[in-house]
């Protein structure tokens, strides 16, 4: 097990139970006892899986209630008093122009820097698994080394760099940054993926008379389809659920929700009628994909956590 | 386009790819890639170790005293501090929440379930986990459920006082007379009864069910009284009165005091009656401070001293489900033959997860401590959100700490450099791993 390399690989199911082995006849009162322990354990887990869900509850349930009754009591009321739930907040959230705006940039931000790192790392994968040039094991190692360089690192060299180039505060800017920071990873998941793909499949195809290009787009990225989209869904999460990088290079009117709501938890303390139904549609999309595409996620999540 | 490099290939220079691709070709390929990753990765380190060298604008050469600085500054080196903070707790309690979680897991049906509900915190923003936690920690008892929790456990086992804003009206004979007790300052006689008004409090804000306030009965030699609450919603009635409509104080202690000592005490009746043996004729009543004390507020969870392992457990809530995952897949890999013999040999379940299940998972333990370490040294949204500003500089860390020198205030870019470089420094074991295990691949 080790710990980049695996994930592409190994959780064909990694939700799934694993079923013990059978196990050997005991006698009554072993069979008791363990049954008892069993009970304890079985409500542990519960106890767990409770608190694990209640900070998520608290924050829908404040998103559905209005500021007065948040401000009286505590969310936990709503079970007793259901008539407290109102879309309210979120109407006045998506109300404003600053919100929505910044939705849209997250959208703006988010799609190209997931497309281009799947692009741009999907060839350069594909060039270090199959094709022959000098150095090429060099380069790979070069890709590798960079797989765990902090993102804080370039904060202020390229925003130096991204201001020279006006492009400093701009969607354009964010986007780079995430490009630049995603290609590591996403040569060498694809590259490992790549490389696995038979040869007689590529060998064929060139026989049929295809160039790079066509084997390319018409062999090597339909069956490497499984690792790009885990590769995507990380990088679309990686992207969408970012701030530092956005606080730093987005400016006023490219700012995504992510930095839109950061600025709201700096104005003013607790005006949780904001920052309640601001998390959580900030948290939707993200949630949609992983009940979605659980396979996927959970891989592609193992592999990036590197980053 | 790229169809030209299909022509016939020297079979010497087919090694390990078929393709036998033109190196222009593969250039093209690279070329995005490279390109884009040495302007945005690899320039960076440069220009950071190179601005480090330099004072904050610039200007000047000053060699290595940023880095002196980053141990010398006040915050800087508190940031130090916690970052050496989180990544010795951090990584080991989540690794150690995943290990027992997992364990456990395999044991229910329902395991699936439960991995999604600890996994699902992955899929969410630090953002959106701060604002969580933030509402988690909120100090206000009804509105973080963590101090709700604290203070109804409080509450169960310690005794709490009752109206903590109440206070005797400008008319009574009630004085402060120290640490928060009111006293009166006529003695009672017996057959007399005494009347005790307190103000302060709103009447719809009384704890339970309270019953209109009634004048005690004179009893014999026994002192009786009311302590009531002298006010009603619309107001009107007599002040220093028992009017109709006021109500009792229920469960106000009085005491009966005699030249400093107590010598009787008692407890208010629902309609604020009260009665004091023989003994308190001819003594003062005193309403102690315990009726008044402020209540208990739990715990500041986001104060000062607390900050830091609040931010933690926040932590640990996101990132449990991460280690939980990959330890349960190196689990479902252990031969369970292992484990039965053990069993068989009459080992307990306790000495079976020790010292056989344990050992067995240690390469993945190691995966996933080191994986939570990078991730932890770089740890800055969470903090940035959760700790409030007055106590931002106790939970500072070294990536936060960056950002504040770099893009806040007067920008000392030679500070910020230093620091990108030193959390580059503290991942470098982690890439030459990375680099060694690749190679060793390659060799087999």
């Amino acid at each position: 097990m080790t710990a980049p390399s695996v994930p592409v690989k190994e959780p064909k199911e990694p939700l799934a139970a694993a079923e013990p082995a059978g196990r050997p006849e005991r006698s009554l009162v072993s069979r008791l006892a363990s049954g008892a322990a069993g009970g304890v354990m079985r409500i542990f887990l519960i106890l767990i899986a409770l608190l694990w869900v209640t900070p998520t509850v608290g924050l829908l349930a404040s998103s559905f209630r209005d500021p007065t009754d948040i401000a009286d009591s505590g969310w936990w009321t709503v079970f007793s008093k259901p008539a407290q739930l109102t879309t309210e907040s979120y109407s006045t959230l998506l109300g404003k122009e600053e919100i929505t705006d910044s939705l849209l940039n997250t959208i703006w931000i988010t799609v190209p820097a997931t497309a281009l790192v799947i692009v741009i790392g999907a060839m350069a994968a594909y060039a270090f698994a199959w094709m022959d040039f000098k150095g090429r094991d060099w380069w790979f190692l070069v890709v590798v080394a960079l797989l765990v360089v902090p993102v804080q690192v370039a904060l202020i060299p390229l925003s130096a760099l991204f201001g020279d180039l006006g492009i400093y505060g701009s969607i354009t800017g964010v986007v780079l940054f995430h490009v630049g920071f995603g290609l590591p990873f996403a040569i060498f998941l694809l590259r490992n993926f790549f490389a696995e793909i038979p040869r007689e499949l590529l060998e064929a195809a060139r026989l049929d008379g295809a160039g790079e290009l066509r084997l390319f787009t018409t062999v090597i990225l339909p069956l490497g389809a499984p690792a790009i989209a885990s590769l995507g869904i990380f990088q679309f999460l990686w992207v969408w659920n970012d701030m530092l990088v956005a606080l730093v290079f987005s400016g006023a009117d490219s700012k995504p929700l992510t930095v839109a709501l950061t600025e709201q938890t700096r104005q003013f303390s607790g005006n949780i009628e904001t920052l309640a139904p601001g998390a959580f549609i900030s948290m939707v999309i993200p949630l949609a994909v992983f009940f979605a595409f659980q396979r996927q996620f959970v891989s592609g999540v193992m592999a990036g956590a590197v980053k | 386009m790229a169809g030209g490099s299909s022509g016939p290939v020297p079979p010497a220079r087919k090694r390990k790819s078929v393709m036998g691709t033109r190196p222009w070709v593969a250039g093209l390929f690279l070329l995005p890639a490279l390109v884009l990753l040495g302007a945005l990765v690899v320039y960076p380190i440069g220009y950071s170790v190179w601005r480090s060298l330099f004072d904050a604008d610039g200007s000047s050469f000053v060699g290595m005293e940023n880095y002196g600085d980053i141990f010398t500054d006040d915050a800087t080196f508190t940031a130090v501090k916690n970052t050496a903070i989180w990544v010795a707790v951090a990584p080991a309690l989540v690794t150690g929440l995943g290990l027992i979680f997992a364990v456990l897991m395999e044991r229910v049906r329902w395991s699936t379930a439960f991995k999604m509900v600890i996994f699902m915190p992955m899929a969410i923003s630090m953002l959106a986990a701060g604002i969580i936690f933030r509402l988690v920690y909120e100090a206000d008892p009804d509105q973080g459920v963590a101090n709700a929790v604290v203070v109804g456990v409080h509450d169960t086992f310690a005794e709490s006082s009752v109206y903590p804003n109440a206070r005797p009206s400008p008319e009574s004979d009630l004085k402060a007379s120290g640490g928060g007790a009111f006293t009166t300052t006529d003695t009672v006689r017996a057959g007399v009864p005494a009347l005790l008004p307190l103000v302060g409090i709103a009447p719809n804000k009384l704890p339970g069910d309270p019953v209109d306030a009634q004048p005690a009965e004179s009893a014999g030699d026994e002192v009786s009284g009311t302590v009531w609450l002298d006010f009603r919603l619309g107001g009107g009635g007599e002040k220093g009165a028992i009017d109709a409509r006021e109500k009792g104080l229920s469960g106000i202690k009085v005491e009966a005091v005699k030249d400093g000592e107590v010598v009787a005490s008692a407890k208010a009746a629902d309609d604020g009656t009260f009665r004091l043996p023989t003994e308190a004729d001819g003594a003062q009543l005193r309403l102690p401070a315990s009726n008044f004390a402020a209540p208990y507020n739990g715990v500041d969870w986001l104060g000062p001293s607390l900050v830091t392992p609040a931010i933690i457990g926040a932590y640990a809530w996101m990132w449990a489900g991460f280690a939980m995952v990959l330890i349960a897949a190196g689990l479902a890999g252990v031969d369970r033959n292992l484990l039965e013999a053990a069993r068989v040999d009459g080992a307990n379940e306790w000495q079976v997860f020790r010292r056989v299940t344990v050992p067995l998972l240690a390469p993945v333990l190691v995966v996933v401590l080191i994986t939570l370490m990078i991730n932890v040294m770089k740890i800055f949204d969470l903090i940035f959100i959760i700790a409030p500003q007055p106590t931002q500089d106790e939970a500072n860390v070294l990536a936060l700490q960056l950002y504040n020198a770099a893009f806040t205030g007067s920008g000392d870019l030679g500070l910020g450099s230093a620091i990108g470089i030193v959390l580059l420094l503290l991942v470098l074991p982690v890439m030459i791993v990375n680099i060694r295990r690749l190679r060793r691949e390659r060799r087999r």
